[in-house]
């Protein structure tokens, strides 16, 4: 059995695994969102509006802000037809501190303040919606939609020349990567039961890409290595505590210079599968 | 009355902006010469806030401070350059954004664990105390200081990137990397430069930044750096004069909504009117035409 403080590592790795996934979707096409915090505060805000002040069960009120949430990736996906690149990830700089200000303003839900009250889940509640989720976007993986995604991210132009819709394929990856990360907002709601909008800056959805990065860029397992290497490392660098964020950048420099793909990649499980067939 | 708060106002937001405009430069100069996004421009420019701080504190002049200051956040930044730029050059302009990314969380962590995470303050002594009064308008020497300086760099950056054989170096560097390595240009020379240059004004911004707060704390970087990327945006990256445009509006535009809408508005005013920019006018108010800064990023 868990201690209560391994199960709360075990669910903060399953809320940055579902963080890592949200900015994977729509990396893999070729867009870096580095304000996913702004949709994780989405999800969190409404779900526990929903739950304390509405009296919504949580489950129906994950998926109703997962569903806003999708929207507002919406809103963000149509500039991101006209931006590529870094100035894609400068928008959504902006946006993401726009929520986070959006909140600190907003006195319904306690401004800076910040807003309580939530019931705690238990924590096969967080894996399941973390399974769930893992499992959705594996499967998207192997089906016809995910090598159009591929394609827009290989050569956007080539795509489109075939035929391909690319704007639709870059606007659903906006609404999915939204979507779950509102799951991920909604679930750290209600497992630290308190959520102010500092928790929601800059720095999370840094943390979201770092895990990603970290763990492998190329395919969603990637996103189990990276959230676990950031829960579990600091475990074993209890000494070094004070420099645990350099740890972390100098790694992710580190992983860039290395190996670029992350700890997982494609050719990884290739590799695999060719050990077992020699064997 | 009214207009005197107001024009106070606008002198305030005139030197917060001339702050940003130091700090835009010195990301467009990567920006715009190189098509990468320096995120740890940010964190340079907070160490070259303490580097100056820790200097006048010890009782070395303001002006050496300023130039000690910039030299460090220049030598930080060529290490960046050489550690997180070069080997990455040839992937996507992602990748190198992300290594910068890596080297803001080392440099603002060896700042928290080096003058600790408390706010640090600065007692100014003699001239630079004095306050000149215009009726209920007043202007400190500091702010006068920061004008200077700041107008004074963007000359100097102008005069080198457009006058000089180094500006003309640079400017081959950024229109095609091989045609100029064939034509007698070293790139990588030339990146060294970019990166330095930004460094020095990134530097020089943070010295006055503590000159005109008087407090600073190794979160500067984040809450300072990153609006200054709005600027860069709203200006235009590939123009310098941009960023000198654009720099006391957002300036003047968030000291008038702390003063007139709350101070809780001001990142929520300012992010706001990038997002517009980018989607009306993506290459900025000073930029050129749509094509070419769509064809460097």
């Amino acid at each position: 059995m868990l201690s209560s403080y391994q199960a709360g590592l075990v669910a903060d790795g399953s809320i940055l695994l579902l963080g890592a996934l949200s900015v994977y979707v729509i990396l893999s096409t070729g867009q870096l969102s580095l304000g996913n915090a702004g949709f994780m505060a989405i999800g969190a805000y409404l779900s526990s509006w929903l739950t304390v002040s509405v009296g919504m069960p949580l489950t129906l009120a994950i998926v109703i802000s997962a569903a806003v949430s999708a929207v507002f990736g919406l809103i963000i996906g149509f500039p991101a037809l006209r931006l590529k690149g870094l100035y894609l990830a400068m928008a959504t700089i902006g946006f993401g501190e726009i929520v986070r200000t959006f909140f600190l303003n907003f006195e319904p839900t306690g401004g800076a303040g910040g807003f309580s009250g939530m019931e705690h889940v238990p924590l096969w509640y967080i894996l399941g919606w973390t399974v769930f989720t893992l499992g959705c976007v594996m499967v998207t993986e192997r089906t016809r939609w995910w090598l159009e995604i591929r394609a827009v991210n290989d050569d956007e132009l080539a795509a489109g020349l075939v035929g391909m819709n690319t704007t639709v394929t870059k606007l659903m990856a906006f609404m999915t990567g939204a979507a779950i990360a509102a799951v991920a907002g909604a679930l750290f709601a209600h497992q630290t039961l308190y959520i102010e909008p500092a928790s929601f800056g800059f720095e999370r959805s840094t943390e979201f890409v770092l895990a990603m990065i970290l763990g492998g860029s190329s395919l969603a397992a990637g996103s189990i290595v990276g959230a676990a290497l950031l829960i579990l490392l600091p475990e074993l660098l209890r000494d070094f505590v004070d420099w645990r964020i350099a740890i972390f950048g100098a790694l992710l420099v580190a992983v860039l210079l290395v190996r670029r793909q992350g700890v997982l990649d494609r050719n990884l499980f290739g590799l695999a599968r060719l050990w077992r067939r020699v064997n | 009355m009214g207009v005197s708060i107001f024009i106070q106002q606008v002198l305030n937001g005139l030197t917060l902006g001339a702050v940003y405009t130091l700090i835009a430069l010195a990301f467009s100069l990567v920006m715009g010469i190189l098509g990468i996004l320096n995120l740890a421009i940010s964190e340079i420019f907070m160490i070259g806030a303490f580097v100056g701080f820790s200097l006048i504190t010890a009782g070395v002049p303001v002006w050496i401070a300023l130039i000690g200051a910039m030299i460090a956040a220049a030598l930080v930044s060529i290490v960046i350059a050489r550690i997180g730029y070069e080997p990455l050059r040839n992937a996507n302009h992602i990748t190198p954004m992300l290594s910068t990314l890596g080297f803001s969380m080392i440099l603002q962590n060896l700042a928290t664990n080096t003058w600790g995470s408390d706010p640090m303050q600065l007692t100014l002594e003699g001239w630079l105390e004095t306050r000149f009064s215009f009726g209920l308008v007043s202007l400190s020497v500091v702010q006068i200081v920061v004008f200077v300086v700041t107008v004074g760099l963007c000359v100097l950056t102008a005069l080198l990137i457009q006058r000089t054989d180094i500006g003309r170096a640079l400017r081959a560097v950024a229109e095609n990397r091989e045609i100029s390595r064939i034509l007698g240009v070293r790139p990588r020379r030339m990146i060294l430069v970019a990166f330095a240059l930004s460094g020095l004004l990134a530097g020089a911004a943070g010295v006055l930044v503590g000159l005109h707060y008087s407090v600073i704390t190794p979160y500067i970087g984040v809450e300072i750096g990153l609006k200054a990327i709005a600027v860069m945006i709203v200006g235009g990256a590939t123009n310098i004069w941009g960023a000198l445009l654009a720099g006391p509006l957002i300036g003047i535009l968030e000291v008038l909504t702390v003063a007139y809408g709350g101070a809780a508005m001001r990142d929520f005013v300012v992010y706001g009117f990038m997002i517009v920019i980018l989607l009306v006018r993506p290459q900025g108010l000073l930029g050129g035409s749509s094509k070419t800064s769509g064809g460097r990023v």
